[in-house]
């Protein structure tokens, strides 16, 4: 059972990390731009679609990454030239329905190149195997390089944020906008790089989580509801806040899944709670958000400037 | 922070002008009695000349008419910008299915049932919804939605994931809706009156005060209304109306899944709305019609449809303020 129980809690924690890439860059862009990105889970996929193609190119997953996401912010910066920059001024329901053109568009185009199958992406010998993290617990050597990796980002990110002058314009850029314009900064330019940064780290999640579940359209679609879950449960704009309720969201959806049948049968009898079981934790990461938003609609961890 | 700034002055209608049933203009009213005529009878003659197919077709957008329709009083007149939607419709359907399921094929059953649970879990739900606003209102419509979709998709004993086939459509004793024409015309009738009772809604002194919070919700708290209740009636009655659409579905479909509660279909129902413009008593059925329209020309031409789908998706939100109505409104006005 303890063996049990900390395999899905390093699965959570990587899922958990996974959903901290996306919600950064969601929250960014939501944050500082208030706009509302449902297709920020097709940069994810095309993110990973890149990343197969690159893959198979180069002949090596480790140099196919840092290409792919080159790639991605290239997507990034044409979409947001294109079409996002002229949204911004928009309310969020005409968001909403741009980006979901977008996730429709994205999708087909993906299928017109990639085909309709999913793409597997080989990993390199040495990511392939299992290690001892205890004694006799194993767990897949690659899930733990995505946990450490997503680790690693989430402390750049931090630095970038708070201890460069990129980060300072961005922290500005969200707690006033007009004025951080009229002090001469290029607002434009800026919102720019912050959409091409979240497409970035979307990019890097799909990447990463590709050779194990195969690169496959609409991918994103799902992951990117949960992300949304995220960020509003941390608090929109707050990076603090994603990380820390990506990894509360992960935790609590892996565990959920794997355990909350057994925790029932505590309280009513086994039929009913192997029924309920799966049905309650499908839906729990949704129960979460209903009650933060009802209790405490800002978030857990609301940006403290506003 | 008022429910005013979610939706831009330019889509609203003046508030002065409480909307008319067929529009103001002569020609206007034309435009669109011609409209919804030829949505009646241009099937009706499909069918007759062995057309079945378009039948089939236009009994699904009168369905989803009428969804639109039930979202266009919450979005368009009250502001509330519910990206779950879907659900209701879910959620009538499988009002149907779950007790044909188990032999009880009265529509008498059916119809209501589905309001009832779907007003009932719009009152739940709503409750909780409306203590928010903006970004955060649709992200909780959403979020419920999401649960209505896995909570019947781990009803194993009703399909889940496979869903559910209705064998037979609801028993009304009056009239057949096995037979196509009837259940085309039951749903026609179905959206006519929807179309009326948001009419009259809109018009009443309910309405008024739906559509005042709509502009300045603090105005009229300060003048002593309780919003809140009036936005939540508003929601039960908008939730309803969906349920019954999604009951008329189901029967259509005999086939009902959790994926017709997914948040694609939830944006689509959106998408339908604003297409057709918001606030407007006609606009979601052309814009219902429109996007059925344009989707299945464009299927019919290419498995890609979703490409060229996607992109007019985003040039109508660039390019096309107040919809459709807004469109043939300022056509009229130019020529």
């Amino acid at each position: 059972m303890s063996t049990l129980f900390l395999i899905q809690f390093l699965n959570g924690l990587q899922l958990g990390v996974l959903l901290f890439l996306l919600a950064a860059g969601l929250t960014l862009v939501f944050g500082i731009m208030d706009f509302v990105n449902l297709a920020h889970g097709s940069l994810y996929m095309i993110g990973a679609f890149f990343c197969a193609t690159l893959t198979f190119w180069t002949g090596s997953f480790l140099l196919a990454v840092p290409l792919a996401l080159v790639c991605t912010a290239l997507v990034g910066l044409i979409v947001e030239t294109g079409v996002i920059r002229h949204l911004y001024q928009r309310d969020h329901l005409d968001h909403v329905l741009a980006t979901f053109g977008f996730i429709l568009i994205a999708d087909t185009l993906v299928h017109l190149i990639w085909g309709p199958e999913g793409i597997a992406i080989p990993l390199p010998e040495f990511l392939q195997g299992q290690v001892n993290i205890l004694p006799g617990v194993i767990f897949p050597a690659y899930r733990l390089v995505i946990i450490t990796a997503g680790l690693i980002v989430a402390a750049g990110l931090y630095l970038l944020i708070s201890h460069t002058r990129l980060g300072m314009l961005i922290r500005a850029g969200a707690s006033n906008r007009t004025m951080v314009s009229a002090l001469g900064i290029d607002i434009k330019t800026l919102f720019t790089a912050v959409f091409a940064l979240g497409a970035v780290l979307a990019g890097l999640a799909g990447m990463l989580i590709a050779p194990i579940t195969e690169a496959t359209i609409g991918m994103g679609n799902d992951i990117i509801i949960t992300a949304f879950v995220v960020i509003i449960v941390g608090g929109i704009g707050s990076m603090k806040g994603a990380f820390i309720a990506a990894l509360l969201i992960g935790l609590i959806d892996t565990l959920g899944r794997s355990f909350l049948d057994d925790i029932l049968k505590v309280f009513m009898p086994v039929n009913a709670a192997e029924t309920a079981g799966p049905a309650i934790s499908s839906m729990l990461i949704y129960i979460i958000m209903a009650a933060v938003l009802a209790l405490r609609p800002q978030g857990l961890f609301p940006p403290k400037v506003r | 922070m008022s429910q005013a700034s979610a939706i831009p002055a330019s889509t609203l209608q003046p508030f002065t002008q409480p909307p008319s049933l067929f529009g103001r203009s002569a020609s206007g009213r034309i435009i669109t009695l011609v409209f919804m005529a030829a949505l009646l009878v241009l099937p009706l003659i499909a069918w007759f000349t062995g057309n079945t197919f378009y039948l089939d077709f236009a009994t699904r957008i009168v369905c989803l008419s009428f969804a639109a329709v039930s979202l266009n009083l919450i979005l368009g007149f009250g502001g509330m910008i519910s990206f779950g939607h879907a659900a209701f419709i879910g959620i009538g359907a499988y009002m149907v299915g779950i007790p044909a399921y188990h032999g009880f094929e009265s529509g008498w059953l059916h119809f209501p049932l589905a309001m009832a649970v779907s007003a009932l879990f719009a009152l739940v739900t709503g409750a909780i919804c409306l203590r928010t606003k903006g970004v955060y209102f649709i992200m909780i419509t959403m979020a419920f939605a999401q649960m209505a979709y896995y909570f019947f998709l781990s009803l194993e004993e009703y399909g889940g994931d496979d869903g559910l086939t209705i064998y037979n459509r609801s028993v009304l004793n009056i009239i057949d809706i096995e037979n196509k024409v009837v259940l085309f015309l039951l749903a026609y009738a179905a959206l006519v009156a929807g179309i009326y009772a948001v009419y009259r809604i809109v018009n009443s002194r309910f309405g008024m005060v739906i559509r005042g919070c709509q502009s300045n919700e603090a105005r009229m708290k300060a003048l002593g209304y309780n919003t809140y209740a009036y936005r939540l009636t508003a929601y039960v009655i908008a939730g309803a109306m969906c349920g019954l659409a999604g009951a008329l579905l189901g029967n259509f479909q005999s086939f009902i899944s959790p994926d017709m509660m997914s948040w694609s279909r939830s944006g689509e129902l959106m998408f339908m709305v604003i297409l057709g413009g918001t606030g407007t008593l006609f606009g979601p059925v052309f814009g219902a019609v429109a996007f059925l329209v344009i989707e299945e020309i464009l299927s019919a031409f290419t498995t890609f449809w979703a490409l060229p789908f996607g992109i007019l998706l985003i040039l109508s939100v660039l390019f096309i303020k107040g919809g459709l109505s807004g469109l043939i409104h300022r056509g009229l006005k130019n020529g």
